[in-house]
This record gives C-alpha cells, sequence and structure tokens, in this order.
C-alpha cells in the first residue's frame, strides 16, 4: 500500500480509462507504437527515476551548486541522473526517427516525465528546460542552426536555456535592454545582462545552448523590436567540435529557497568582444518564437506542480496510514489501542484535498497533452485547429491552477503529519519550498490572469469549445446514478461563469484597468470550473468503471475513491466561485481603489 | 556461441501483494507485472557475453499465457536477440517447466543456458536444478560471476561459507545470484527495436511435454500481522517472555 512515485492505477485510469490513449495508435504517426511499448517506457521512466533522480533529491537541496568565482561545483548524481535521461532517450523522444526520437506521443512522454519530476523535480529541471529549446530550435532555426545544434541537444550533450529576464526587467518582457550589434556576416554580438536564468550555467553537459531575447542595435521599441539569438557557451564549428568560449560570462549563481539543485544564474553577455549569437527566425519577431518555448515550460511548471503535490499527497497519506495516535471522539477508553490519524475525521479531509487537487492536477496536465497532440496529428483539419485554440486558452490555467493549489496542497501534507511535517526529517517541507517557485517562474499568476482574461478569452470560439466539452460531460453524467447530483452541481456553476464571462468581457474596454483589476480572481474562477469539469469526467468514467465485472476488491475502492473526490470537488471547492462571481459581476473596486498612500 | 534465457513474468517486487479473498491464490487484478529479478540478471549476463563478443546469439524464452510476451519483450529491449513463448494456460510448476524448457534446448542447441536461481513468486529455486538433472547438462547455481573460457566455463557460486568456483564443460546451465551483475534498463529506441525482433511461439505438444500438475495449492493466506513491540524489565523477563510465550527457547 505504501506509494512511492505517484500512483500507477491512477495512471492507467487518466491514460487508459478517461483519455483514450489506445486510441493514438490509429494514428500513421504512431503505428509502430502498442500499448505495451508504452507501458515499457513508462516502467524505464519509473525505473531510472527511483534510482537516479529520487536518490538526491534531498541531498541537492541541502548540498545545492556553489561558485567560487571561477568554477561551479554540484553533486555528482546530478550528472549521473542527467546522463541516465539522455541514454534512455528521452531528450528527443516525441522526434522523428530520421531525427534520433521514436515519435513517441506526448502524453507517454509528459506522464514518463512526470515520474522524473515526482523524484526530484529539481534535477529534472534541467531536462525540462532542454528538450523545449530543442523543440524551438527545431521549429524555427535555420537547417544550418539545426544540423549544428539539435543533434547534441538530442543526445544530451549540450543542454539548453532561455535567457530572457534582466536585473530590471522581469514580467515586463517588452522593456528589455540586451542590444544585439549585427557584425556584417549575418551575426551578431550581444551585449546585456541577464538574470534568474534556470540552468544557465552547471556541471552536466559539455555546452550550453542560450535562447537569447535581445534587440536589434536601432529596433523599435517594445515588443515589436525583440528579437531571438541563439547562443552558445563554447563556439561550436562547422563539423560540430568546440572551440573557444563565448563572450558569455557567470555572475553569481542566485540561492534561493528550493529547487535548489537547479542553478539559477545571472549571466554577463558580451563584456569584452561581445558574446556571438545568431538570429532565430526573422527579427523583431523574438517574442513569437520564444512564446513557443514558454508554453511548452508553462505546461511542464503546471506538470511539475502536480507531481510536487501529488508526491506531497503520498507521503502524508503513507503517515496517516501507519502512525496511531489518540482516539475517536466516542471512544472514553483511555486502556484502548490508539487510531491511526488517516481515522480521524479531519485528517481524511486533509487527504482528500490533496487527493483532488493531485489527481485534478494530473488529470489537466493530461488533458493538455492530449490538445497538443491533437493540435498536430488529429486526422482532420478542424480537430487539429479546435485542439490548438482549446490549449491556447488553456494554457494559463493549467500553468496556474496546479502551482497555486499545489502549494495548498503541500500545505495540507506539512499539516497532517504535525509537527514531524515542519521538520527536515520528512521531505515535505522541501516539496513546500520547491513548490513555492510554481506561481512565480514562467510568468508569475497575474501575468496568466491577465493574458486569460484580457486575450484569449476574447476569442469567444475558444471558450465555445470548452463549453461544448463541458457540456457533453455534464449529459453523460446525468445518464448514471452515481455521478447524476454532481452533474447538475457543476451545470449551475458553468452558467455562472458564462454569465460573468459574458458581463466581465462586455464592461472590459469601457474602462480596462478596472476591467482587469480582478482578473486574478477570475482566474481561479474559471480554473475551478475546468477543474470541477475534470473531476465529474473521472467520476463518470469511474461509474462506469463500477459496472464492470468481475471487479476486484483494489478496482472497487480505487472508483469509489474517485466518485468520493469528485463530490470533494464539487460541493466543497467549486461553490468558492458563487461569492468570487459576486465580486467580478459588480467589478468590485475595493482593491482596485486602495491608494499607495492608505498603506 | 547461442545463449538461452529463460525470463518469467511475475508480480513486480515493488507491489504489495494481497491473498484472494477465498483464499485460493495471490490476487493478481490489476497487479503491476514485471521480470522476475533474477531472470533479468540472467537477461543482462547473456547480452554482456554477446557485447563482449563471446556469444553470438541470445533467444529469450518464457512460459505461459499471452501476457508473458510483454516480458520476453522486455527482454529484446534489453539485447536479447529473439523471443520463444511457449504457450501454457494457469501456473506451471518448476518440473514441467524445465520439461518445457529441455524441449527448447534440444530444438535451439544453446550452448549455455541461464535462468535465474528462482522466481519472487514461486520461491522454489528447482528449475535450474531439474533442468540439469533432465538434459544431463552440467550446472553452476547461484552464480555470482561467469566466465566463458573456450568450450568450458567457470562459474563462481555464491555458497554458505564463501565463494567456490566450479569448471563446466558446455553446454551448461547457469543460474544467477544477485551479485551477479546490475541490470540496464531498457532505452526508449531499444524499446521500439524489440518490437521488430522475431518472436516464436510453440505449444507443450510441439516440444513433445505434456503439461500435468503434481501440485495443488491448499491455501493462500497472508502472514499474520506483526504485533507492536513491549519493553521487558529485565533478562530474566526477557528469557521469560521468549520461553513461554514466544516458544523460542
Amino acid at each position: 500500500m505504501t506509494r512511492r512515485l505517484l500512483n500507477e492505477r491512477d495512471i492507467r485510469f487518466l491514460l487508459y480509462e478517461l483519455f483514450d490513449t489506445e486510441s493514438l495508435l490509429q494514428r500513421e504517426r504512431y503505428r509502430d507504437h502498442s500499448t505495451e511499448t508504452f507501458q515499457q517506457i513508462l516502467n524505464t521512466a519509473q525505473s531510472l527515476a527511483e534510482e537516479y533522480f529520487e536518490n538526491h533529491n534531498v541531498k541537492g537541496d541541502q548540498e545545492q551548486p556553489t561558485f567560487d568565482g571561477e568554477s561551479i561545483t554540484m553533486i555528482p548524481e546530478t550528472k549521473r541522473a542527467w546522463d541516465a535521461f539522455a541514454e534512455a532517450g528521452f531528450l528527443c523522444a516525441q522526434y522523428n526517427y530520421d531525427e534520433g526520437g521514436i515519435q513517441l506521443p506526448e502524453i507517454v512522454l509528459r506522464t514518463a516525465i512526470s515520474y522524473f519530476c515526482a523524484a526530484n523535480i529539481a534535477t529534472t529541471g534541467y531536462t525540462l528546460l532542454s528538450i523545449a529549446a530543442a523543440n524551438l530550435i527545431r521549429e524555427f532555426a535555420s537547417d544550418p542552426l539545426k544540423d549544428r545544434f539539435l543533434p547534441p541537444l538530442c543526445e544530451g550533450r549540450f543542454s539548453g536555456a532561455m535567457a530572457m529576464t534582466e536585473p530590471n526587467q522581469g514580467s515586463a518582457l517588452a522593456d528589455i535592454t540586451t542590444t544585439a550589434f549585427p557584425t556584417g556576416d549575418g551575426m551578431f554580438r550581444l551585449v546585456g545582462n541577464k538574470i534568474f536564468i534556470s540552468g544557465g550555467e552547471h556541471t552536466l553537459t559539455e555546452n550550453i545552448v542560450y535562447l537569447t531575447l535581445a534587440r536589434i542595435k536601432g529596433a523599435p521599441a517594445g515588443a515589436k523590436g525583440i528579437s531571438l539569438f541563439l547562443c552558445s557557451k563554447y563556439h561550436v564549428e562547422d563539423d560540430g567540435s568546440l572551440a573557444q568560449r563565448n563572450d558569455i560570462k557567470l555572475s553569481g549563481l542566485i540561492h534561493k529557497m528550493g529547487y535548489r539543485n537547479t542553478t539559477s544564474t545571472a549571466l554577463a553577455f558580451g563584456e569584452e568582444e561581445g558574446a556571438v549569437g545568431y538570429l532565430i527566425g526573422e527579427a523583431n519577431q523574438g517574442l513569437k518564437y520564444m512564446f513557443h518555448m514558454m508554453n511548452e515550460v508553462r505546461i511542464a511548471v503546471g506538470a511539475g506542480a502536480v507531481a510536487l503535490a501529488y508526491q506531497g499527497w503520498n507521503m502524508s497519506l503513507n503517515y496517516a496510514r501507519e502512525r496511531p495516535q489518540g482516539r475517536l471522539p466516542s471512544n472514553k477508553d483511555p486502556s484502548s489501542e490508539q487510531v491511526m490519524i488517516v481515522e480521524h475525521a479531519d485528517v481524511r479531509r486533509m487527504l482528500l484535498a490533496q487527493k483532488s487537487i493531485a489527481e485534478g492536477g494530473m488529470a489537466l496536465c493530461m488533458l493538455a497533452s492530449t490538445l497538443f497532440e491533437d493540435s498536430k496529428t488529429a486526422s482532420e483539419s478542424g480537430q487539429r485547429e479546435e485542439a490548438q485554440l482549446l490549449l491556447d486558452l488553456l494554457t494559463p490555467v493549467v500553468k496556474s491552477w496546479p502551482s497555486r493549489y499545489g502549494v495548498a496542497s503541500n500545505d495540507l501534507a506539512i499539516q497532517v503529519l504535525g509537527g514531524a511535517g515542519y521538520t527536515s526529517e520528512y521531505p515535505l517541507e522541501q516539496y513546500y519550498r520547491d513548490q513555492r517557485l510554481n506561481p512565480i517562474h514562467e510568468g508569475v499568476e497575474a501575468i496568466h490572469a491577465l493574458d486569460l482574461l484580457g486575450r484569449k478569452m476574447r476569442n469567444g470560439t475558444a471558450f465555445r469549445i470548452l463549453l461544448d466539452r463541458i457540456t457533453a460531460t455534464i449529459r453523460r453524467s446525468r445518464e448514471l446514478e452515481e455521478t447524476v447530483g454532481l452533474s447538475a452541481q457543476l451545470e449551475r456553476h458553468v452558467e455562472l461563469l458564462k454569465t460573468i464571462s459574458d458581463s466581465l468581457l462586455a464592461k472590459l474596454d469601457r474602462d480596462i484597468d478596472l476591467g482587469l483589476a480582478n482578473a486574478s480572481l477570475y482566474l481561479d474562477v474559471f480554473g475551478r470550473t475546468v477543474v470541477a469539469w475534470l473531476w465529474l469526467e473521472q467520476a463518470t468514467t469511474a461509474a462506469l468503471g463500477l459496472q464492470r465485472t468481475p471487479l476486484g476488491e483494489a478496482d472497487h475502492s480505487f472508483y469509489r475513491g474517485k466518485i468520493q473526490a469528485a463530490h470533494y470537488y464539487l460541493y466543497w471547492e467549486l461553490p468558492q466561485i458563487e461569492w468570487q462571481s459576486g465580486l467580478l459581476r459588480e467589478l468590485n473596486p475595493i482593491c482596485f481603489d486602495m491608494r499607495n498612500e492608505w498603506f | 556461441m547461442k545463449v538461452l534465457v529463460a525470463v518469467k513474468r511475475v508480480v513486480d517486487y515493488n507491489v504489495k501483494v494481497r491473498a484472494k479473498a477465498d483464499g485460493s491464490d495471490v490476487d493478481l487484478n490489476n497487479v503491476k507485472m514485471a521480470i522476475n529479478p533474477f531472470c533479468e540478471i540472467a537477461v543482462e549476463e547473456a547480452v554482456r557475453l554477446k557485447e563482449a563478443g563471446v556469444a553470438t546469439e541470445v533467444v529469450a524464452v518464457s512460459i505461459g499465457d499471452k501476457s508473458c510476451q510483454e516480458q520476453i519483450r522486455t527482454a529484446l529491449a534489453l539485447g536479447a536477440d529473439r523471443g520463444i513463448q511457449v504457450e501454457t494456460e494457469g501456473s506451471v510448476e518448476p518440473l514441467v517447466v524445465a520439461k518445457l524448457l529441455k524441449g527448447v534446448v534440444e530444438k535451439e542447441q544453446p550452448q549455455l543456458v541461464i535462468l535465474g536461481k528462482q522466481s519472487i513468486d514461486g520461491d522454489n529455486n528447482q528449475t535450474g536444478q531439474m533442468l540439469g538433472a533432465l538434459t544431463g547438462m552440467a550446472q553452476g547455481t547461484f552464480a555470482s560471476e561467469v566466465a566463458v573460457d573456450g568450450d568450458k566455463v567457470n562459474v563462481t557460486r555464491e555458497i554458505d561459507g564463501g565463494l567456490q568456483t566450479v569448471g563446466l564443460n558446455l553446454p551448461a546451465i547457469v543460474t544467477t545470484d544477485l551479485r551477479l551483475n546490475e541490470p540496464r534498463y531498457a532505452s526508449l529506441p531499444n524499446i521500439m527495436k524489440a518490437k521488430k525482433k522475431p518472436l516464436d511461439v510453440f505449444t507443450p505438444a510441439d516440444l513433445g511435454v505434456e503439461v500435468t500438475s503434481h501440485l495443488t495449492t491448499l491455501k493462500v493466506e497472508p502472514p499474520a500481522e506483526r504485533q507492536a513491540g513491549i519493553k521487558v524489565e529485565s533478562v530474566a523477563d526477557l528469557v521469560d517472555k521468549l520461553k513461554n510465550e514466544a516458544k523460542v527457547i
């Protein structure tokens, strides 16, 4: 019963019962695969995660990377983990066979990666950044750049990082000042400073590729003047060999609250002759390309947050099942045996809340993977477009909901253990610290709230597609005794989301500052509704599962647990949107009207 | 040199098994299955022999229903060249497994047969030895080192008193112990390549073996739950409890 990484039964449920992953096998691209290969790949992921990643999750936190002004020192387990990940072929698994990949479907790849995130989020961070960097280069870079940089990125000889943030520009990317000077031979020399660059320096690979945002000398101000460059730590010759060092220097490491084994770096570009950079795609289109990488990393952040929530839940569940403490209120006999703390109602509440976040979040991230998949490989162009629209709409939610509620979930995990949870004897305080980064990096929550309400919701088609899907679930769940009540509960709240969305959008442009003032609240209402939908979907699938015969005892309990968690989410969490909607509907100005001098 | 390795499909070692409510067997419904860890070591050893240029072909064989093809595929992903499934239904006891393997040995004529010393479900530790008796091949059991030297193989065995090295004439049988090697993981490209490797299916009749059962399982029940520990006041107390409560002295 002891849970280690994630929960295999739940993963199988999500992959094959909730989402029809098996149907991907009918697509030409996945003809060589089978559910057996998917399982073998997940087995490899789980085994590697247990052996090479889980082993130094705590050590990487306690002995974080250090910089002596010359070179960086990291615990050696990190490189062994990187090498194991690369040698197994995970860095380019989704690519075509002729590129060294195995054409692995997105949902299987992301599920595999979830095992690594659950084992060690900080070390896995390097792999996620590198995969995303390679994907961007594959999509937008010229053939010569691809030929030079993609193979070593796929093999894990090089790693990737994204260099966006600057000392004075974090969320406001449009104002970055790093400058690229053309050298006349099609190349550029970059000068500027970057900060909080994750994986910007380390000892894992022989070279590091930086996807760097900069402004070409004389480019227009704002977002329209930003270009994207490929710079590398060491220059790479035409034959692939490494030449001298590029003019990119590590100025220092930033010490963080969590994610400590992922280096966070301050980098100086061009302190001497200027850092050589190659323009990716067209000039002044950099943000557009970068969003390709950012959207992928945002979904990965959501999935990482889910993995941390899952692990906190697993650990606190294991503890609650083994830790005797106290007796039930009805038992006044002090000589009777103590009960395991899972027998206490309030502990079960905290475990159920965590279950609803971990499994709800996992379903949300897997939905994102299926949409990403369909946007690329669905047979009809209409299906591809629809999937892309819905993915764009949901990306802010996929990033933000697991991040926000992952923190809440890890907080509950600590609470289940009580004093023990607050100590470093258990990994829960570390999960909490690691998790706390997720609502911050790849765009703070407020940025995603503005993106959702100010941009994505203006596309009425995307919202309509979402509502249609939710309605389809409501209809199906209405037919089953187990879910008929849940169905009505969701329907009422979806109506609320519809009403306030219409009302907000109608008022938005009258006073855009006030209109967007409560965007974070709207993001929360939206996120809760989407996750409630996915819980109804899970409960419906579980209700159908309960009808199967023969049904083993373990499966019976599993399905009952799903239905119970759906009830928790729809009756305890979802109704919060009732008061939130009230504030939104009236464009409540209390926070907006607060003045600086009143503080 | 051809090497034959046997792989068994068993409950994954991480799974905490439960008895069925009716006590007839272990509940395998929706339980994660894997290659028996000792068999995995056998596959690794065979693949290493091939990588070292000693073996020319590695054949992985499993006995069971269609689902054991999954474990054969895993062996293929780890580096075996082709697979053989001997199709049987239900559980098959060690003597029958040994007879079926003898049939495969006669068909394939391997110089070396590598098996796990035991499977983690039945824990019988019989198949390798029975196969030795049935085929008349030399056997080196509980191997912690295997070195092929011309037409001989030197097998270092883990025995109670330490290590013992036996020299066997080929063809020979080796059963693996835990310390023989550390198995690799199947890489993603190798998992895909394994799908294209040949896998033949035989019935026991093809091998001239009749599947019979000599054993009946009477009951499967979980071990007694561990009781909480207690502190004793004195040595005399301890001795008394060991003698009268635990009845171990």
